[in-house]
């Protein structure tokens, strides 16, 4: 299709998690034949196992459908997909900046959910046109009339222009695609100017080098042409142009308003910053385009080899990893009792976990994950401040003046039954209520002020379990406050194992102490002799616990001549043991590091 | 090498609440179609095997309960035995016998048939341990099978004993061990308790219904056994088993000592020929298969000499007086110290195992914990 500007749009899809998005963007694909019958399987998009498995957007994708309107006119939809998850609320903001519309999909029985608002808002600040689609209206329980009522209400948005759908049984896709192309503007921007164009997102190509997600804002990129990465300098002849089909597919040239990818044969992924401006470097534009903040992790954890040997495997799969994930933060740190590894940064809790899923699998590497902790910010008795990104390096008690840690405002929704629960929930969690606001009759709105470390400590799954699932969370770092925290140290066969080092309010030291204790004496397998096991604050202990050695351990009964199974019990024996870390004379099991994210509360 | 031959006889009157072998409760028209696939594949047997590999050292007939089937069956059995087999003199031929389902005809047409040695699981002389455990008989009646095998002629017997029965006590035990040294067995085993997956001794211990026995009580049920054979003319020469001079249980050494044997019947393991086969579980796909004059088995796994190897010392081990290290040197070519050099080094050092003369054993202390001991060999 020749290009023309105004029969260009641009979209990205704004949805709760299991509200449909990745079906939505299967029918979208399928209705304009973009994808033949053989390519199509279920979430295209999601192209990662993992995502696939877990049913959730991490990585943004882009795709370009072309589609032939009801005014007999072919239109160029440049659709990218955006993840769902809090935690990814930054690769969210991303896609935002390269699209002039969105549709919000918000499921016709469960109304908006907190993430949903968190992106509208992003989507809003951005100038982008929404198109609200009521989906799953073929449920039983669909509400659309009440969801509609909660779009209107919470967000302000009218819903005149709202399309009631079901991507699972594809009604109304085909009226999707008319109001995108009805209500979103066809992209601005000057096509004679010199080049600008954004790059949103990279991933990194064995063969090609990185592959740069573009959004071409003015003018055009050409095979051949040589660029000029804004932010860097660094200049580059391109080698390839191309679109999303969504696999990849060279075309010679992407225009004003065009979505694509370049590939200039870089080697090195910081030298194509996501965020960053590609020009002409013949002929430079002279300011780049606004970029994008960058992410800052939120969470830290150790990440070790449980064979130490290994260290070097672990180093080079990061190295891998973070080509196509400029948010992962690595760094080499030592611990005295897991020897060589890394505190790596993350943006939340599902990025930490992906992370660490994809180092065992796609890697095969055996890891140790200790505890993830969020930074907190010491002012010393000498007026020094640092920030600490690893509990065990906190400095003693008597050299810190102040402790700060973040807190987050936290959006909570939920059913109006589960109020109280929730409120029982922040409360405990050192929540410090700010506002509470009635969505619709049945659902209720709850910010609170919590500290970042109070979200991270398994409060999502209690706040699910809490309010059977109904509840949804959203929340952003709103600053340090001064608290009155403490460092918790566990001694295992008397002596301290850094790596299970925390953190944690004074008030619940010593709760969190006896909790601790506990569970590790459930998770350190016994040995020939006896394992106690202390938590310390300082030097003073406050619980204790022992692993009893163990006397007997011998199969008495020869199985009448099955020596195989003998066998084979006797190596999953050994197998269990291989993955344990060895720290000192003991064997501590992978789950024990982080056990106290799984303490439960009272 | 002089072959083990184990025949499996999967039928009991009633499972047993601890048990997790293959049985099927006994009804006569599955004994048929046992017997006779049985027959077949012993004969398939007799013609595949070369003269040399017939030769068996000893025939062990366990179960189930063996003593569920007809005296004429077993009889059946040894005939046929006898036909595809070559017995080679002073060889063991045992029939395990429960309490309750033999009498003095039924013993002395073992007699007849050629067995030599009885296997009878006592298991208990406390008639209400016994019911704990899920046994169909009483004490006395273990005692009076005792009476009538001696009585029969039968001058070779081992006596089966469990401790760590859920309420067991000491007391009991040691008065259970007085009543087993009273009888005069030639051999003696003792099997502590082990609550096996899918049993109704694991449910009901998962729910809380049963206690299972403290493991300090555990292990000095064990140490008091030994004690108390060995002060009474008894060699403990494997980990649960005990036997006078000269009676250790041939057929068993042959799995401690790793050597081939053939096991035949439904869910029966063989070591042959490199290999190591199971036969299928259920009688009916078991005797299907031999219908078809196919081998009845179900998996078989080849044997590296790597594997053959961690075998030889983890079951070697089982023997008190250890692996005989020479021997594994003419079996293999290598020597085991060498080989398990790191492993032997960190067993030595934790006193867990000990060089004695030209062998490798476990210690005293490493004895109750032979399990860490055998796991560092696989």
């Amino acid at each position: 299709m020749e290009w023309e500007k105004d029969r260009i749009r641009n979209f990205c899809i704004i949805a709760h998690i299991d509200h449909g998005k990745s079906t939505l963007a299967d029918r979208l694909l399928e209705y304009t034949g973009s994808l033949s019958g053989r390519e199509m399987t279920d979430q295209v998009l999601d192209q990662m196992d993992l995502e696939r498995e877990r049913g959730i957007t991490i990585k943004m994708q882009a795709v370009r459908l072309n589609y032939r309107a009801r005014d007999g006119l072919e239109y160029q939809l440049n659709l990218i997909d955006t993840p769902g998850h809090v935690d990814f609320s930054y690769e969210v903001s991303r896609s935002l900046a390269a699209c002039e519309g969105a549709l919000l999909v918000v499921d016709a029985a469960q109304g908006i959910e907190a993430q949903t608002l968190a992106n509208v808002y992003l989507a809003l600040e951005h100038n982008l046109e929404i198109i609200p689609v009521i989906n799953k209206i073929d449920l039983p329980s669909a509400q659309p009339e009440t969801v509609k009522k909660e779009i209107e209400d919470v967000i302000g948005l009218d819903t005149d222009q709202a399309v009631l759908a079901s991507a699972k049984s594809g009604f109304g896709v085909e009226e999707i695609l008319e109001k995108i192309v009805s209500l979103v503007p066809p992209p601005g921007g000057q096509s004679q100017a010199p080049l600008r164009a954004l790059i949103f997102d990279s991933h990194y190509d064995p063969y090609k080098g990185v592959i740069a997600y573009v959004r071409v804002m003015e003018g055009s990129v050409l095979c051949g042409m040589q660029v000029k990465m804004m932010a860097t300098g660094k200049e580059f002849e391109v080698n390839e142009v191309g679109i999303f089909k969504p696999s990849l597919t060279s075309v010679g040239a992407l225009h004003t308003g065009e979505v694509g990818f370049i590939a200039a044969s870089i080697k090195n992924v910081k030298d194509c910053r996501v965020g960053d401006t590609v020009t002409d470097a013949r002929q430079p534009a002279p300011v780049p385009l606004p970029g994008y903040r960058k992410a800052t992790p939120m969470v830290y954890c150790g990440l070790y080899m449980v064979d130490s040997v290994d260290y070097g495997d672990l180093r080079e799969a990061l190295e891998k990893l973070s080509l196509n994930d400029a948010s992962l933060i690595y760094e080499p740190e030592t611990s005295e009792a897991l020897g060589f590894g890394f505190r790596c940064g993350f943006l939340g809790l599902l990025h930490m976990e992906i992370i660490q899923e994809r180092l065992e699998r796609e890697y095969g590497l055996n890891l140790i994950t200790t505890a993830p902790n969020v930074v907190y910010r010491v002012t010393t008795t000498a007026g020094e401040v640092i920030e600490i990104e690893n509990p065990s390096k906190m400095p003693p008690a008597g050299k810190m003046a102040m402790i700060e840690e973040p807190f987050v405002k936290a959006t909570i929704m939920a059913p109006k039954d589960y109020v109280g629960a929730v409120m029982e929930l922040c409360q405990e969690r050192r929540g410090i209520f700010s506002n509470m606001e009635y969505l619709s009759v049945n659902r209720v709105m709850m910010l609170y002020d919590m500290p970042l470390s109070e979200i991270i400590y398994d409060f999502f799954d209690q706040l699910k379990s809490r309010t059977k699932g109904y509840a949804s969370l959203d929340y952003e770092l709103s600053g340090y406050k001064e608290s009155d925290l403490v460092k918790l140290d566990v001694v295992i066969a008397n002596e301290v194992l850094d790596a299970l080092s925390v953190i944690v309010h004074k008030d619940k030291a010593y709760y969190r102490g006896r909790q601790l204790v506990e569970k590790l004496r459930g998770l350190i397998p016994r040995h020939l002799f006896e394992v106690p096991i202390q938590a310390a604050i300082g030097n003073k202990v406050i619980a204790r616990e022992t692993v009893k050695a163990v006397r007997k351990d011998v199969i008495a009964k020869c199985y009448g001549g099955d020596i195989t199974r003998k066998r084979k019990l006797l190596e999953k024996q050994k197998e269990g043991k291989k993955r344990m870390k060895q720290v000192g004379s003991v064997e501590i099991p992978q789950e024990a590091f982080m056990a106290v994210l799984s303490l439960g509360e009272k | 090498m002089a072959l083990g031959v184990y025949v499996h006889v999967p039928f009991c009157i009633r499972k047993c609440l601890y048990c997790s072998f293959t049985s099927y409760p006994v009804n006569r028209e599955l004994t048929e179609t046992y017997l006779t696939a049985l027959a077949r594949e012993i004969n398939m047997y007799g013609s595949a095997l070369s003269h040399t590999e017939r030769a068996v050292s000893s025939v062990f007939v366990g179960g189930g309960t063996p003593s569920c089937l007809p005296v004429a069956g077993l009889k059946a059995i040894f005939d046929q035995l006898g036909s595809s087999f070559l017995f080679l003199p002073g060889c063991e031929i045992t029939v395990e016998v429960n309490p309750g389902t033999v009498d003095d005809v039924y013993l002395n047409g073992l007699l007849e048939a050629g067995v030599n040695r009885l296997s009878i699981g006592v298991q208990s002389l406390q008639d209400h341990l016994l019911d704990e455990l899920g046994r169909i008989h009483k004490a006395g009646q273990a005692l009076d099978a005792v009476n009538l095998a001696r009585k029969a002629g039968f001058r070779n017997l081992n006596l089966d004993f469990i401790f760590g029965i859920p309420g067991q006590t000491g007391a009991a035990w040691a008065a259970t061990l007085g009543g087993a040294l009273a009888l005069a067995p030639e051999h003696v085993s003792v099997y502590g308790l082990q609550i096996e997956e899918n049993t109704p001794l694991a449910r009901a211990v998962a729910s809380g219904q049963t206690t299972p026995c403290p493991e300090e009580l555990e292990l000095g049920m064990y140490l008091a056994a030994i004690d108390s054979l060995t002060q009474n003319g008894y060699e403990h020469y494997e980990i649960s088993n005990f036997a006078r001079p000269g009676r250790q249980c041939a057929h068993n050494l042959v799995y401690w000592q790793n050597r081939p044997y053939l096991g035949l019947g439904p869910a029966a393991h063989s070591f042959f020929r490199g290999e190591r086969f199971a036969n299928e579980t259920s009688v009916a796909r078991y005797s299907q298969k031999l219908c078809r004059e196919e081998y009845p088995v179900e998996t078989r796994e080849k044997i590296t000499p790597e594997t053959e190897m961690a075998e030889t010392m983890f079951l070697g081990l089982r023997l008190l007086q250890g692996v005989d290290l020479n021997m594994f040197y003419h079996r293999f070519g290598r020597r085991a110290e060498v080989v398990y050099r790191r492993e032997i080094a960190g067993l030595v050092k934790e006193g867990l195992v000990e060089f004695a003369g030209e062998r490798l054993r476990l210690t005293a202390r490493g004895l109750p914990l032979a399990n860490r001991v055998f796991g560092e060999f696989v």
